[in-house]
């Protein structure tokens, strides 16, 4: 089974990448985060304080649990309204 | 309840006398109205574009509404926000609560749109006089929605 990740506004530019799938081997949403900062200087960005992230569209915080399957995304603070 | 995610145009006017109509119930009609301006810390802006996470969206903008029916009284509440492409002066935002008396209409629209602000997967990018920039959180922004919490 997988993860399937998505990338969004500034996030998505820096990286080139709206979404992708990854293997489900990760703990928690910043296992995963962990893992895709190890990738190069521009994934950098996910290390910022205020990134949001959402599991199954939802907001979660980092230590959110993952399963096989999950949704999983990473932006930066939202600006609507 | 009604949840809107829309890329076209919408008249505010039309949106508000809809919150009363067929309801002689309803004493109280409290809306915000957000609009693009033509400027923005410190440069002039031409125009934006809205980015959203479909799906995600519309959920998190009904679980806001969601929990505003749950802590005040409320007849109807409906949350409309624009999508794509904007130009300063068009509405991008319009959150409308009706309500027997004003008080739970008033408290209702404010803490919908410091959750909005705060919670729903938005984001703005502005076309500014030097060049595209995305628009960055504000630390105000999450002071506002505090006020709410339990």
């Amino acid at each position: 089974m997988t993860l399937h990740v998505q990338y969004f506004a500034r996030y998505r530019e820096t990286l080139g990448l709206d979404s992708e799938t990854v293997p489900d081997e990760f703990a928690t949403v910043d296992a995963l985060r962990q893992h895709l900062l190890q990738r190069g200087a521009q994934w950098r960005v996910l290390a910022e304080a205020n990134i949001m992230c959402a599991r199954n569209q939802e907001l979660c915080s980092l230590h959110e649990p993952l399963q096989a399957g999950d949704e999983v995304a990473f932006f930066p603070t939202v600006t609507g309204g | 309840m009604a949840i809107r995610v829309q890329a076209s145009a919408f008249d505010p006017g039309a949106e508000v006398n809809a919150l009363h109509a067929a309801n002689v119930g309803v004493g109280a009609v409290v809306s915000f109205v957000g609009y693009v301006r033509d400027f923005n810390d410190g440069r002039e802006v031409a125009g934006m574009f809205l980015e959203h996470y479909p799906g995600m969206t519309e959920k998190a903008l009904a679980k806001i509404a969601d929990e505003a029916h749950q802590r005040w009284p409320l007849l109807k509440l409906e949350v409309l926000h624009r999508v794509g492409a904007l130009e300063p002066g068009e509405p991008i935002v319009f959150v409308g609560v009706a309500s027997a008396h004003r008080q739970a209409a008033f408290e209702a629209c404010d803490f919908v749109m410091d959750y909005l602000k705060t919670r729903a997967p938005f984001w703005k990018k502005e076309t500014t006089s030097e060049g595209p920039r995305w628009v960055e959180g504000r630390d105000s922004d999450h002071a506002a929605a505090g006020r709410w919490r339990p």
